[in-house]
């Protein structure tokens, strides 16, 4: 396996050929803020969060999916990364209906945490105020698209550790959605076992359990890391 | 040294943001040694919201025509303007009516369909300001100076938020102990 030598801010890392620069960066404790990405399912870049400098590539690039490359150097925090994080986390909330007041995540809710990160205390965005609705025909489960932020977690976790694939994307652009079954309500797609994990995959409160009132909502995150542990790498304990 | 001019406003919101202001307990009688209320639904009884006001803590989204021509006056009079509160600054639960489609859907609903008896759409002008089409937090109609969100901000939040302003200062709106959605 041949090992690739990279800078990411000023510091020498090296790592195996085909990593990512999240990976390479997690490798030397330098911490990229991720939002969609979610240890144990596929990287997809759809949130734009982990956007990283390269030098001699004018683009941003997101860290979850591009891998690193022989003497590259990456810069993870510079004043224009910061802002562009920032404008990142102000669009999603200026894009959804996104009441903390009334939601089941209220603090504890990764998209809130990113927006403390960043420092965003408004939204220099006009709110879009979406008319979306909600799905509770799921006996144990709800999913109100108000809180969604299209991160897809739900539709990977279910894909790729469950294996149901209830989850998927439905229309373009604003439109798009997240949808369950063949556009059914959840509650009637018969791929769904009830097993919970997009429940705990979810960054806010899109996807919770039912009788969750506001602020209520909790997750078992390491479970999902266990259950990838435990089939790829044989570990049955935590 | 001459006393800060201060107003707090309450525009469309539920007023958690002047209770969790009365919060401050015995730090308002601290308070008072710096500031001369001016305006405010909890700290005085003037009508008429005053010009050179040095600081105004406004809490509540922009609903209706009443709402709308007091802000504009405010940010005409007032030399720091705090949006106070997540209505204040993300219009907040007032605005869930935003997602039904207008006023006209909402007053139906409220005033028609949900009638027990005499079903009328309200209509008193000059008395029952009219609704806007859209509730709007408070930057999108009028710049602001400093935004602390929270519903409510509490107090502490609150005090280290005016303290600094007491000296002219600006405060830092940074971290998990300032900021705070919800």
């Amino acid at each position: 396996m041949s090992v690739r030598t990279l800078t990411i801010d000023g510091q020498p890392v090296a790592i195996a050929e085909g990593a990512t620069i999240l990976e390479a960066a997690k490798e030397a404790g330098i911490h990229i803020p991720t939002l969609c990405f979610l240890e144990g399912v596929s990287a997809v870049a759809a949130c734009r969060m982990c956007l990283v400098e390269v030098e001699g590539i004018s683009k941003l690039l997101p860290a979850c999916v591009t891998q690193v490359a022989e003497e590259m150097v990456v810069h993870t925090n510079t004043p224009k990364l910061q802002e562009y994080r920032r404008m990142t986390v102000e669009l999603l909330f200026a894009e959804g209906n996104h009441v903390c007041s009334i939601c089941v995540a209220n603090g504890n809710c990764e998209l809130q945490d990113a927006a403390i990160k960043v420092g965003m205390d408004h939204t220099r965005f006009p709110y879009r105020f979406p008319n979306r609705s909600v799905d509770v025909s799921h006996p144990q489960f709800g999913i109100d698209h108000n809180r969604c932020i299209l991160c897809t977690r739900c539709v990977r976790v279910c894909d790729e550790i469950e294996g149901a694939h209830v989850w998927d994307v439905a229309q373009r652009g604003t439109a798009a959605y997240i949808v369950s079954g063949l556009n059914q309500p959840w509650g009637e797609v018969d791929a769904c076992t009830s097993c919970g994990k997009c429940v705990d995959a979810c960054p806010t409160g899109a996807i919770f359990r039912k009788g969750t009132t506001t602020a209520e909502k909790q997750r078992d995150r390491a479970k999902l890391e266990f259950l990838v542990n435990a089939r790829e790498k044989h570990e049955w304990t935590r | 040294m001459s006393k800060i001019k201060f107003a707090t406003v309450w525009l469309a919101g539920c007023s958690g943001c002047h209770m969790s202001f009365l919060d401050l307990d015995e730090w308002l009688i601290e308070l008072a040694e710096y500031v001369e209320v001016v305006y405010s639904p909890v700290g005085s009884d003037l009508k008429e919201y005053p010009e050179g006001v040095d600081v105004c803590l406004v809490e509540g989204g922009v609903a209706n025509e009443d709402n709308l021509e007091l802000i504009h006056l405010i940010r005409k009079r007032t030399k720091t303007l705090v949006s106070f509160g997540d209505c204040a600054v993300t219009a907040n639960v007032p605005a869930m009516r935003n997602m039904l489609g207008g006023s006209e859907p909402v007053l139906r609903r409220g005033y028609l369909e949900l009638a027990d008896e005499t079903p009328q759409l309200p209509y008193a002008p000059g008395i029952v300001p009219e609704l806007l089409d859209r509730v709007l937090p408070v930057h999108e109609v009028v710049p602001v100076d400093i935004y602390m969100p929270g519903c409510p901000p509490d107090a502490h939040r609150i005090k280290a938020t005016i303290e600094p302003l007491l000296k002219g200062e600006k405060p830092k709106m940074e971290g998990r102990d300032m900021i705070k959605f919800g």
